[in-house]
This record gives C-alpha cells, sequence and structure tokens, in this order.
C-alpha cells in the first residue's frame, strides 16, 4: 500500500516542465498498484473469516495506537474497487491537470498520496489509524477540487471540507469516548477487533451517543439525507476523473464506515436507530431520483443519482440480513464503476461541447455513436437493467431489506421507476432526437478514451452475469458481520406456511 | 531577635536560570560599551550562546529532582524540566525571528513622526536592546514554572511581564498603533497582576504560609476559612487567567499581538504560554487539587467560554495578526482543558500541546514577517489573496501551521488535541469534549478561508510581495513546520519521553 507513496516520491523529482513524464510515472505507479491489488484478491482466502494480509506496528504505544493494516472480504473488495478505478481516472483524464491552477506535478502527487489514503482508510484495523487516514484524505481531494475543478470550484472545495470536517470532529469526539471508555475496562488499545466487544459493557445511553457520533460522520460522507447537500456541488466542480473518485471511492468510505464501525462497535444502538435510519435511506433514495429527474446539468444529475444509489446501500447495510450486506457491499462497488463510466463519458462529452447542460447535446447517436453508446450502458447499468451488474446487487439489497422491513422495500422499489425516469430522460435528450446546433461537428472518442472506457464497461457487462466470484469474497465476511450483530436471518416464511 | 537563615541554593538545578540572567546582563553591558555597529551581531551571538548554554545546563541535570533548589521556593521536576526545555527551545527559534532588525524602530525613545525618529532612521540605528530585554523575559520564564513559593511565583511574573511590555512597543512601522499596545497590555497587566497578589494576601491569610507545600498542608487540614481559600484562588487565577488570554481576560490579546512587532507576538504568544500554563498546572495540581470541586466548575466554565468565544470571534477578522490573536483565544481553551483534567494524562498532554503549539505558532507569525508591501508588512488578509501563486512554499508552510490550528491528523496540532481532550474526558469533563469539539469545526472554518484565499484566489497587484527571508527567518520556519509534521507523524519519541518525565514533585 506505500507503493503510490513511491510514487509520488519519484514524482517529486521529475522536473516540472517534463509533463509528460509526470503522467508516464503516476500511470505505470497506479497500474503497478492495480496488479498488486488483483494478486492481492487472486491470493485472499475465501474459505476463512477475519482480516488477513494483516500488518502490525507499534505507532504511539502510549495512547495504545498501532499502525495495523488487514483486510476481511469488504474491505478487500473495496480496495480493488479503488485500485482498479485510479488508473483508468489517470488515462481518461490524460489531460485533466492542464486547466488547472497548479502543476501537472502537484496534481498526480495529491493524487497519488489520496490513492495511498484510500487504501489505508478501507485496510486499517486500528481505529485511530482509520481516524487518521479519513480526516486527511480530505486535504489532497480539497485541493485537487479547489484547484483543478471549474466553475465555483473554491466555494465547492471549502462546502465539502467544512462538511466532512464537521462529522470528522464529531467522530473524533467519539473516538475519544470509546478510547476512554476502553481504557476504563482495562483494555488501552484501537484495536478494532478488541473494540467490537466494548459493547457489552457501555451502558445503553452511552452507545448511543457514541454510535451516533460515527454514523452522522458516516452519513455525512455517504451522503445520506439530508446531510447531503455538498455532493452536487463539489461534483459538479471537479474534474470528472476527481468525481469519479469522490463519488466512487471517497463516499464508500462512509458506507464501508458504517459496517465496519457503526455495527461491530455498536451493535445495540444499531438496532435502536435502525428504523430511523432505514426511513432516512428511503427517502434519499426518492428526494435522490426526483432530484435527479430535475437535474439540467449532467454532473449535477449523476451526483444526484448517486444520493439515490447510496440511499439504497445504507438501507441494505442496516438491513442486518446476510443478503442485504452482501447486496450493498457488491452496490459499492458497481456503483464505483458505473458510477465511473457515467462520469467519464460525461466528462468526455463536457471536454468537447463545452457545456455541461443536458440539453446541450442532441443526437449524438448519429454524431458519435461509440461516445452515445458507452454513455447509454452506463447509464443501464446505472438504472439496474438485468444482465449488467447493479441489477443484482439492487436486487439482493431489496430481497434481503424485504424479508425484515417489507414496507421499506416496496417504497424503494419505486426508487427503481424513478430510475428508469431519471436515466432514460437525459439519454433520449442526449443521444436521440435531432441534432442540436453545434453538435455537428463533435468527434468520437480517441483511442485513449476508448482504454480508458473499456475496461469499466467490461467489469459492467461481466459481473451482471456473473457476479459470484466477488460474492464468494463478500459473503463470508458479511456473514461475519451479521452473527456478531447477534441477528440471525429471518426464515423464509414460506417453509413456515408448510 | 529573628534568626537569620543562610539560604542554601543548589546552584546546579537554578543554572538554567541563571545562566540566561548572566546573559542578559553582559547584552546589557554589551548595549553600554560595545562600538554601535558591531552591537546588532555580537547581541544576537552573545543570546544565542547564552540560550545554547541554559539548554545545555537544563539538559545537564536532567533526572534530579528537588524541592529545594532555593529554599522551598523553587522546585525542579521532571515537568519543570520539560517545560523549561520547551521554552528554550521555542526561545531560540523565536530569536532567529527576532534576528531580523527590519521590524524594530530605529530608536525606541523618539516621539512617532519626529525629526529625531526620522534622522535616527536615516543613520540606520538599531535597537539592540531587544536581546536582553528578551534574555531577562526567557529568564522569567523559566523561574515561572518552576516557582513553588508565590512571592517567587510573582517575582517571575514580574519578570517575564516587564520586558514584554517594553518589546510590543517597539515595531518600525504603525508606530503609535505599538505604543498604544504597550501600554494596553502593560495597564491590563498591571492590573492583573494586582489581582495576583491580592489573591497571594487571601492565601496567606487562609495558610499562614506562601509556599506551595504550605497551602497543600493547609487545604489538607482545613482549619482555614474556605472563603479566604476560595477568594485566594480565585484572583490568583485572575492573574494567571490574563496571562494565558483566557476569556474574559483576553481583552488585550488582540490588540497588543497586532501592534507588536511580530517577532515581539511570536515570543510572546508561543514562550509566554508555556510559562504561564506551566504555572497553572503547577499551582493547581499541586496546591489546589484536593479541593477540586471548588475551583473546578468555575474552570470548566471559563474554559467552554474561551473555546467558543475565540473561535467564533475569530471568523469576524480580517487581519492576519488579530486572527491568530482570537485563535490563541482558542487554543488557551483547550488547553486549560488540560488544567482541568487533573490528572497524569492531562499532565503530559498539555506539555505536549504547549512545545507543538508554541513551535507552530512561531512558524506562522514567521511567515506574517514576510508578507510586506513597501510601507511593511501586510497583515489585511485580503491582500494576502493569491499568495499561493507568488510564493508556493512560503503559502504552503502557512497552510500547514492553519492545518496544525486546526488539528487535522498528521500534524502535530492533532496529537495534542487529540490527548488534551482525551485527557479531559477521563476526568469527566464530557461538556469539554463535546464543546472543544465543536468549537474546533468552528475554528477550522476560519482556517481554512485563509487557505482558501491563498491558494484559490487571484492575486491582487498591490505591490503585496514575499521578501526573500533572511536566513535566520528562514530557519525559525523550516524548523516549525519540520517539527509540526515531524509530530504529527510519529510523536512517539516525545510522549514516551513526557510520558516517563513529567511529575510534580510536592
Amino acid at each position: 500500500m506505500l507503493l503510490p507513496l513511491l510514487g509520488t516520491a519519484a514524482l517529486a523529482f521529475t522536473p516540472k516542465t517534463n509533463v509528460l513524464l509526470t503522467k508516464q510515472i503516476a500511470l505505470a505507479t497506479t497500474i503497478l498498484v492495480a496488479l498488486v491489488g488483483i494478486l492481492m484478491t487472486v491470493k485472499f482466502d475465501f474459505n476463512t473469516t477475519g482480516f488477513q494480509f494483516v500488518e502490525s506496528h507499534e505507532w504511539i504505544p502510549a495512547f495504545g495506537i498501532k499502525y495495523a493494516l488487514g483486510v476481511d472480504g469488504i474491505a478487500l473488495v473495496l480496495i480493488l474497487m479503488s485500485v482498479l478505478l485510479t488508473p483508468i481516472v489517470v488515462i481518461a483524464g490524460w489531460h485533466e491537470s492542464e486547466g488547472g491552477r497548479w502543476s501537472t506535478k502537484t496534481f498526480y502527487s495529491l493524487l497519488l498520496v489520496l490513492e495511498t489514503m484510500m487504501i489505508g482508510v478501507f485496510a486499517s484495523t486500528d481505529v485511530f489509524l482509520f481516524y487518521v487516514f479519513f480526516e486527511a484524505m480530505l486535504v489532497p481531494v480539497y485541493f485537487l477540487i479547489g484547484g483543478f475543478g471549474s466553475g465555483e470550484r473554491a466555494a465547492a472545495a471549502v462546502k465539502f471540507l467544512l462538511y466532512s470536517l464537521f462529522g470528522g470532529l464529531l467522530m473524533l469526539a467519539s473516538i475519544i469516548g470509546i478510547y476512554v471508555m476502553a481504557t476504563r475496562y482495562g483494555n488501552r488499545t484501537f484495536d478494532i477487533t478488541t473494540l467490537s466487544q466494548l459493547h457489552t459493557v457501555l451502558t445503553p445511553m452511552m452507545e448511543n451517543v457514541l454510535f451516533l457520533g460515527f454514523f452522522i460522520a458516516f452519513a455525512i460522507k455517504a451522503p445520506l439525507w439530508p446531510l447531503h447537500t455538498w455532493l452536487p456541488d463539489a461534483a459538479k466542480s471537479a474534474t470528472p476523473g476527481t468525481s469519479v473518485l469522490l463519488l466512487g471511492v471517497l463516499d464508500k468510505v462512509g458506507t464501508f464506515g458504517m459496517i465496519r464501525y457503526c455495527l461491530t462497535l455498536f451493535p445495540n444502538a444499531s438496532k435502536t436507530f435502525t428504523p430511523i435510519i432505514i426511513t432516512l435511506a428511503v427517502i434519499s433514495i426518492l428526494y435522490g431520483a426526483f432530484l435527479a429527474i430535475g437535474a439540467k446539468d449532467i454532473k449535477r444529475l449523476i451526483a444526484y443519482t448517486s444520493i439515490s444509489h447510496f440511499g439504497f446501500i445504507t438501507m441494505g447495510i442496516f438491513a442486518m440480513t446476510t443478503q442485504g450486506h452482501s447486496g450493498a457491499t457488491l452496490y459499492m462497488f458497481n456503483h464505483g464503476f458505473s458510477t465511473a463510466a457515467l462520469f467519464l463519458v460525461a466528462g468526455f462529452m463536457i471536454s468537447r461541447r463545452k457545456s455541461s447542460t443536458i440539453a446541450d447535446f442532441g443526437g449524438l447517436q448519429r454524431v458519435t455513436p461509440i461516445m452515445a453508446w458507452s454513455f447509454f450502458i452506463a447509464g443501464m447499468s446505472s438504472l439496474a437493467l438485468p444482465g449488467l451488474s447493479s441489477f443484482v446487487s439492487e436486487f439482493l439489497v431489496l430481497v434481503g431489506t424485504f424479508t425484515r422491513y417489507p414496507v421499506a422495500a416496496v417504497i424503494a422499489t419505486f426508487g427503481i421507476v424513478l430510475a428508469a425516469l431519471y436515466i432514460l430522460i437525459p439519454v433520449q435528450r442526449a443521444l436521440h432526437g435531432p441534432t442540436t446546433p453545434g453538435n455537428e461537428q463533435l468527434t468520437d472518442l480517441t483511442l485513449r478514451e476508448k482504454i480508458a472506457i473499456a475496461p469499466v464497461i467490461a467489469v459492467i457487462v461481466a459481473l451482471g452475469f456473473y457476479p459470484s466470484p466477488l460474492l464468494k469474497i463478500i459473503n463470508p465476511a458479511a456473514a461475519t458481520v451479521i452473527s456478531q450483530q447477534g441477528f440471525t436471518d429471518p426464515a423464509p416464511t414460506m417453509s413456515e406456511d408448510k | 531577635m529573628i534568626n537569620f537563615v543562610t539560604p542554601t541554593l543548589d546552584y546546579a538545578l537554578l543554572a538554567p536560570i541563571l545562566v540566561v540572567l548572566a546573559g542578559a546582563l553582559l547584552g546589557v553591558l554589551i548595549e553600554a560599551f560595545a562600538p554601535r555597529n558591531s552591537r546588532a551581531s555580537s547581541q544576537l551571538f552573545v543570546t544565542l550562546s547564552t540560550l545554547a548554554l541554559s539548554l545545555a545546563s537544563l539538559i545537564r541535570v536532567r533526572g534530579r529532582a528537588s524541592t529545594s533548589a532555593a529554599m522551598e521556593s523553587v522546585t525542579f521536576d521532571g515537568a519543570g524540566l520539560l517545560l523549561q526545555a520547551a521554552i528554550l527551545i521555542i526561545s531560540i527559534v523565536a530569536v532567529f525571528l527576532l534576528a531580523d532588525q527590519e521590524n524594530f524602530t530605529a530608536l525606541a525613545a523618539a516621539l512617532p513622526g519626529s525629526d529625531e525618529e526620522r534622522s535616527s532612521l536615516q543613520q540606520d540605528l538599531k535597537v539592540t536592546e531587544v536581546y536582553p530585554l528578551t534574555l531577562f523575559a526567557v529568564a522569567g520564564m523559566l523561574l515561572f514554572p518552576l516557582a513553588t513559593d508565590l512571592i517567587t511565583l510573582f517575582v517571575a511574573l514580574e519578570m517575564l511581564s516587564l520586558p514584554l511590555y517594553l518589546l510590543a512597543g517597539l515595531s518600525r512601522r504603525r508606530r503609535l498603533m505599538s505604543q498604544e499596545a504597550a501600554l494596553k497590555y502593560f495597564l491590563l497587566g498591571a492590573f492583573a497582576s494586582a489581582f495576583f497578589l491580592m489573591g497571594i494576601t487571601y492565601i496567606y491569610g487562609y495558610s499562614a504560609s506562601t509556599s506551595f507545600a504550605g497551602i497543600h498542608a493547609a487545604v489538607i487540614g482545613g482549619v482555614g476559612n474556605d472563603v479566604y481559600l476560595l477568594l485566594g484562588i480565585a484572583f490568583i487565577s485572575v492573574g494567571l487567567l490574563f496571562k494565558v488570554g483566557a476569556v474574559p481576560f483576553h481583552a488585550w490579546s488582540p490588540d497588543v499581538y497586532q501592534g507588536a512587532p511580530t517577532a515581539v507576538t511570536a515570543f510572546m504568544a508561543a514562550a509566554t504560554k508555556v510559562a504561564a500554563f506551566g504555572a497553572m498546572l503547577r499551582i493547581f495540581y499541586v496546591s489546589f487539587a484536593e479541593v477540586f470541586w471548588q475551583w473546578r466548575p468555575a474552570m470548566i466554565a471559563i474554559a467552554l467560554v474561551t473555546m467558543v468565544f475565540g473561535s467564533l470571534v475569530a471568523i469576524a477578522q480580517r487581519d492576519v495578526k488579530r486572527m491568530l490573536a482570537y485563535s490563541s483565544i482558542a487554543h488557551a481553551g483547550f488547553l486549560l482543558s488540560g488544567v482541568i483534567a487533573l490528572n497524569k494524562s492531562g499532565l503530559d498532554a498539555s506539555i505536549f500541546y504547549l512545545f507543538s503549539y508554541g513551535v507552530a505558532t512561531i512558524g506562522a507569525f514567521g511567515v506574517v514577517t514576510l508578507v510586506r508591501d513597501s510601507a511593511g508588512e501586510v497583515t489585511d488578509l485580503n491582500r494576502w489573496s493569491g499568495l499561493g501563486k507568488r510564493s508556493p512554499w512560503v503559502a504552503t508552510a502557512f497552510a500547514g501551521f492553519l492545518l496544525a490550528f486546526a488539528g487535522i491528523p498528521l500534524t502535530s496540532g492533532f496529537i495534542g488535541k487529540f490527548s488534551i481532550f482525551s485527557a479531559a474526558y477521563e476526568s469527566g469533563s464530557t461538556a469539554i469534549l463535546i464543546t472543544g469539539v465543536l468549537s474546533s469545526a468552528i475554528a477550522a472554518f476560519f482556517y481554512i478561508r485563509v487557505i482558501v484565499l491563498m491558494f484559490f484566489k487571484d492575486p491582487v497587484e498591490d505591490g503585496t510581495s514575499v521578501v526573500i527571508p533572511s536566513i535566520y527567518t528562514q530557519l525559525a520556519i523550516i524548523v516549525s513546520t519540520v517539527t509540526t509534521f515531524a509530530l504529527g507523524i510519529y510523536p512517539t519519541p516525545l510522549i514516551n519521553f513526557i510520558q516517563s518525565t513529567a511529575s510534580f514533585l510536592r
């Protein structure tokens, strides 16, 4: 995981003027990291639960803080997603760094530092270390949005940072709370496995308060209604590549944190708050979808669809069933790729048309067929068309939720109907219909852009037909979390009727 | 007939203080006898070597502890060693900033705007008195956290304050403002000293003793009238809280921070805080720990108000020095939670926080001295916009310090904040934890605004520029930056050292 940092160090020594070399080093580093990530996945032992590839060093022994890393199935899948998406972002955004305030070197240094922290945040098994990555990650993203974005980038960057910092500080209060409680009960540590026993001695009141500190931080990150307002601005102002990382990876930290920290550390509190959270999730699904239908700007549209999708993920997590969890984790992975596809193609479209208003893209189907098809597939994946990857995960989430919260699941299903609307309307407007004046001269995707988008679409299609390899990784981990919760999957009601 | 006992002094333990005093006196002699053109360099040399020598003599006596370094009135112990070391290190870095003579008036005695001032400027006079004054202040600061007798404590307080009053008035530009700051600081400081003295008399009336040990014995014995004890604690706290700039005794700090020469502000903000909090920790931990239920609620209230007030008012500031002043008020609130914690981890956390905050403060003010136009330093924040474009390194360093103040992980500020809040929460102050965290969130807002100004706004063309830093200033900023990040990424050695060393000897 330190590999990207080495890349950053290498970047530091390349001359500022040699833009091409900078990009090549960055790309080589990210590809190397991706290969290591794939290798890890291959070597991962599907049959055991618990953390693998464990690594642990003393960091600040005075506070019982360790530099401890390790992955379970859920973390592994998310790390895999991050390391696969990063090189794609580098290829797709080959020219993104050039419109920025600072040099290309700065852009890629920030990107690589960010990649290091993304891996760190998923891999850390020490709560303190997790927090350090969680917060420190904000700084490179902040500069990526503020320095290289477009439009009101500074304001968007600040909004993003303030929201996240606020949530982060609430979480810090909770972490201090856990730490002091752990010390009081004789175990000065931040180790997640040890701390997951702490709930047995906490008073319910205490557990609820600590839970909320974590949950609000993650809900801002995820983003759950009503804490979502930073996202559309940030997504609109960031470069498409940064947006991919922001929505595709960073926001997953929120939902990942809910599984890893909220549920594991505070199972009783999680149960207490489940009805409220499910309600919020359902509101997010519908609210995001309605906003998406009304969106005029293509990047905002994608951001709103994400709010809707994150509603599904959160619902799956708090349904507290194995299916729900597996579905949610798979959803995180798939959402990473379908959002990546949408944002990247949108980025290509915007860079050609110099506008991000949906109405400006008419009749692309005829002018630039490959670009239009890519957008179409990405869109279909986003609305969970059977045969594409998102369908499996959305189905699992809904089934998992239905067994425990049928009403919520039924209402959420309307979200799918709305999804058809918010994807099909822009697809129709942008791709079909008469060619909008000014679009006749647009060029189709270049080879570089094809290379960037092809693997994403390949993943979307492949996982749509054959998701089981990933599910094999996820399922044991999801089952462990559920059993730690003291939950059992509800028995299928059919068998009781007999 | 009174039996006069010859005082027995442990010179080795007092050496750090005595060396600095000797250096200061030597500085006065240089001022009187050395030719004018060689003064600046020889003074700088004397000052730095004095501080280094003092640090060396401090290191020589590490591990020793004694309550009778000077007849029960000075106690040398682990916490004292750490605080003195922090003060000396911070002073050395601050002296590098002071070495940039550009900041000081040519002739302090000349009236602002008078012919005398003009001619002194033409002659290129320099106020080299800055150095001995600084050394006197350092000596007072070194004594302050070690004093275990209220009279000694008061002497140390005055010893560190008087030179600072003078130093605050020595600014080269905007001299009226600077002198106003000095006068304000002096008058309010005198007021606080009076309160402090008043407190001593009450405590003496309560315990018939001025030594901390005697007060402690009286507190445990509980024969005195508690009203006098409470009044005494209250008045002494006023004196100390004034020095650290806690609300409602903070009114001087924005004006003084703004008016004083920036290098002096840096020294004052960083070193005085260490000394004053050191003394405060000692007196509350050693003498008043057993009656904590008497003073803790009031102290908690003050800490809460200080945090929130400092953070909120800082948002409205348009001047970088005033903003840093209010931020230092907020930090004083955070530091008070270490006093309130009243446990070992509170003590450790406070010392770590004081040191890391002090170093970052000096670095931040060091950057402020660099941003100038033809009329001197530019402290108007609006004119800082686009600094990141013009001089990326300086702006990055400043952003680093701001992030440390905001407590972002991987900077020293985060470790400090984490440890001090967890210590406070360990002692049961949930209110401190929650308010502290929330006001950190508020504070983050204005730190980030400055970063936005520097990096995301286009420069204004009005002659604001970053001067090429002198080697000394450069050194100060580099040392501060490296320390800030090193302590953020790997604080273990320092934390372990503090943890094994810091303790108060009763």
